[in-house]
């Protein structure tokens, strides 16, 4: 195994914990309209992820500065070939975070609402538009022989990206639903399984079949080990919910988006952005990669800050790791 | 096609419209993390309440900044992408590495301890809560490491070769990429211009409430921490700035010619205080001149050669081949006097401060004031009268955001300054942007930016406004009582969380 394929594998890592993640946070965020009842509901949601959400989100800053450095033709071609989507994608995470930061500092409800709302669709078009992203790398866009995105942007919204788009939101709010069965007391950790018994089965129905169609297309022995292993942590989460084991629940979710970026990654290499013009114009892990001497400097970061970075967050969430409800909101102003 | 709306000048727009607006909030993020655990660090040591208060409202006042700083920035690590691919194909192997290393290292510490140290005051006892915003401090400070790192290399590449097969840059000294004298005068320079920044800001706002006599404890405190600041941080601003000015004479010479409208060399050469000029034909008009400044400036010595624009340009023209190697003068020239005027005004107004409000320090002992009283303003023997005492605090308030300006200028005078060219010397900017990004998707992205970031400018504006006249919060029972354990107490379990979103 080489050093670009070690970074193959550290981009996955990233992009694996940033769904992982960022995933719930998204759920959390659609949940604030498709399972809050009220006020005090939406607040307990977003406190559920409050500590986190911004130590969660660098996990895309990371996937971001990893890939410049070690596959800096695929950061230039993804980045500017996806353009339009990544710019709404951009403008939500912009306006997501300004929304958990100053909804509660100010009392008029208007203030608050518009904040809410702002809060359910930053979080609901991203966890769309990263699905529809990675559907287009997975299939391949249209490159030239500079490896430039010569496809429209309308060429991005094809019926398979957009499938893609459809698991990764309802996989996300799935993973949120059954986050918050886990974070949270009261009556709302009850609806919360309740709910997530039904969006775990429209999430199992359109994975499967894009998972199946993306292993038609370009699967092999390992990706589907991989689709297995998605499809039957999916179901044991489904059944573990069922079982009132919140925990088990929320980790083989977990597993399922592991099991699913994974496959997406396995069924992609070693291209990492193939072309559908040529394939001899695909960007691969050798044609995009950095200098050895690079890819050696942040192997030893990634060796000595990754662990590092694990520790400490986990750490956050074993601080944090208490229940909370309605009770646990002030209703003060701060 | 027309030069307004060619690729390179949008793209060149939106980047200086996202980078100098992210720039208002970085370098108050990164003196105000330091000043705000410092007042923590304070109530700690001495529990006086004062401290606890002090760091509440700053506190507050820092995250409410740190916010738009941290949104701001994740637009930074995608738009060289978007907007700039060839530059990123080119340079990726050299310029990626510190951007990656700012976000394993810096950015995970900074967000994942602001996390803790937000929702933490009622979760950690309070030793542990302490440390999370000193780390969210070195996490600020190792993040404005890196980033200046890579755009020390954009000024002057070092620690590289020329791959011509694969036609781009490879890193071959990682360790000279971040300890070159471009990286460590940079660093040195935008850290004091941090804290003067910083000082300012606390100098303002401490005015503003003392000029109405209240809070005084709290504000008095703060006043004396941020005249310190401001004080220290404008010292080292300028010393910081003589030696960069000095590196860049050395690497830049055309950057520093254009900064003082010299158009021929000279020796010695004069500092310039006004100037206006022709800059097609190359000369100046108009120009009031101190005699033998300059050469001191980039020499240390009244007396040596300088060299010109135009002779810079020739000598340019000479080893890259013909073209044009001037910068846009005016800009150049006109945003080295906006940094250097607004940023030691600011300064200005600190030292006198200092010197106003001294405790002991030939201060006749009537005018000496205790804790609860606004400090008098003593020039010499006696307070200054009541018009000129508010005037001082008025000036205190009103050039608050004078730091801020001069931050800006100072990015916009060093990046336009080494124009043509957008790695110094290797590539140009004009073969940096993204040759696949039509017209209409750079336009789009820039309205929406800079609308957006409009919007948000004047909901934060306002927040700030909002939170600076509330003063600091009084103390509850469960501020004064910390908790013993990690994650809260047992106590504790049904009660309201201390903070909430």
């Amino acid at each position: 195994m080489e050093l670009h394929d070690v970074w193959f594998v550290l981009i996955a890592v990233l992009w694996t914990g940033y769904f992982f993640l960022e995933g719930f946070d998204f759920g959390v965020g659609v949940l604030t309209r498709l399972l809050a009842r009220n006020r005090a509901e939406k607040r307990v949601l977003i406190n559920t992820i409050g500590p986190v959400w911004d130590g969660n989100e660098v996990w895309l800053l990371t996937a971001g500065g990893a890939t410049f450095a070690a596959f800096p033709e695929w950061y230039a071609t993804l980045f500017s070939g996806f353009y339009l989507p990544l710019l709404v994608i951009l403008i939500c995470l912009i306006v997501r975070g300004v929304a958990f930061e100053y909804r509660a500092k100010r009392p008029e409800e208007n203030w608050q609402r518009n904040w809410e709302t702002a809060i359910f669709w930053t979080s609901l078009l991203p966890a769309f538009l990263w699905g529809v992203a990675f559907g287009n790398i997975v299939r391949g866009v249209r490159l030239d022989a500079d490896f430039e995105y010569v496809g429209t942007v309308w060429d991005l919204l094809n019926p398979y990206a957009l499938l893609g788009g459809l698991v990764t939101l309802s996989l996300f709010t799935f993973h949120g639903t059954v986050f918050t069965a886990l974070k949270t007391v009261g009556d709302i950790r009850e609806r919360a399984r309740k709910l997530a018994l039904k969006v775990g089965l429209v999430t199992a129905a359109l994975a499967l079949v894009f998972l199946l169609w993306t292993q038609a297309e370009s699967g092999d022995g390992a990706s589907l080990v991989a689709l297995g292993v998605a499809v039957a942590s999916l179901v044991a989460a489904l059944g573990a919910n069922q079982a009132g084991r919140e925990g088990w629940s929320f980790t083989l979710s977990g597993v399922t988006i592991v099991a699913a970026v994974a496959m997406l990654f396995l069924t992609l290499f070693p291209n990492v952005m193939p072309s559908t013009l040529d394939p001899e114009w695909s960007l691969t892990v050798t044609n995009a990669s950095s200098s050895p001497y690079t890819l050696k400097i942040m192997t030893w970061l990634a060796v000595v800050a990754t662990p590092l970075v694990l520790l400490y967050q986990g750490w956050t969430y074993w601080v944090f790791r208490k229940r909370i409800g309605t009770q646990h909101i002030a209703d003060l102003v701060h | 096609m027309d030069l307004a709306l060619a690729p390179e000048t949008l793209a060149r727009w939106q980047f200086g419209i996202t980078t100098v607006y992210h720039f208002l909030f970085v370098p108050l993020t990164i003196s105000l993390a330091a000043l705000v655990a410092g007042l923590q660090t304070a109530w700690v040591r001495t529990e006086k309440e004062k401290y606890l208060r002090a760091t509440k409202f700053w506190g507050k006042l820092f995250l409410i900044n740190i916010a738009m700083g941290v949104v701001t920035g994740i637009v930074q690590e995608f738009q060289f992408g978007m907007n700039w691919s060839d530059y990123s194909r080119f340079v990726g192997d050299v310029f990626g590495a510190p951007l990656a290393f700012e976000a394993l290292i810096a950015f995970f510490f900074e967000s994942t301890f602001i996390g803790l140290w937000i929702f933490g005051w009622d979760r950690l006892p309070k030793k542990i809560h302490l440390a999370c915003i000193w780390m969210v401090s070195i996490g600020t400070l190792l993040s404005a490491y890196f980033i200046l790192a890579a755009n020390s290399w954009m000024q002057h590449p070092v620690g590289y070769r020329i791959n011509g097969e694969k036609g781009r840059a490879e890193l071959t000294d990682f360790w000279l990429v971040l300890t070159q004298n471009t990286t460590l005068n940079q660093v040195f320079h935008s850290f004091s211009a941090a804290f003067l920044t910083g000082g300012a800001f606390m100098v303002g706002i401490a005015a503003f409430h003392l000029m109405r006599k209240k809070h005084i404890p709290v504000m008095r405190t703060s006043l004396r921490l941020g005249l310190v600041t401001l004080a220290v941080g404008g010292l080292f601003t300028a010393i910081s700035g003589d030696t960069l000015g000095k590196v860049m004479y050395e690497q830049q010479p055309m950057k520093m010619a254009a900064a003082e409208a010299l158009w021929d060399g000279e020796e010695p050469a004069p500092f310039s205080v006004f100037a206006y000029g022709d800059v097609d034909k190359g000369h100046n008009e108009v120009a009031l001149e101190i005699p033998g400044l300059l050469s001191f400036l980039a020499h240390s010595d009244f007396e040596s050669y300088v060299p010109g624009i135009n002779d810079t340009n020739e000598a340019l023209q000479e080893k890259f081949g013909p073209g044009d190697y001037k910068p846009i003068v005016p800009v150049a020239y006109w945003g080295f006097r906006w940094m250097i005027g607004f940023g030691m005004a600011s300064f200005s107004v600190g030292l006198l401060g200092l010197w106003l409000t001294r405790k002991k320090f030939l201060l006749p002992a009537a005018y000496r004031t205790g804790e609860d009283e606004v400090p008098h303003l003593v020039l010499l023997k006696k307070p200054l009268g009541s018009r000129l005492t508010r005037l001082y605090w008025l000036a205190a308030v009103w050039t608050m955001a004078f730091p801020l300006i001069a931050n800006a200028w100072g990015w916009i005078f060093t990046e336009m300054g080494r124009q043509p060219w957008v790695v110094y010397g290797v590539m140009r900017t004009e073969d940096a942007v993204s040759p696949g990004v039509s017209q209409a998707e750079v336009i789009t992205s820039m309205t929406v930016f800079t609308l957006l970031y409009a919007v948000l400018a004047v909901i934060e504006v306002r927040l700030l406004v909002k939170y600076v006249k509330a003063g600091p919060p009084e103390l509850s029972d469960s501020d004064l009582n910390p908790p013993t354990k990690l994650g809260g107490d047992v106590r504790d379990a049904d009660k309201p969380m201390a903070f909430s979103y």
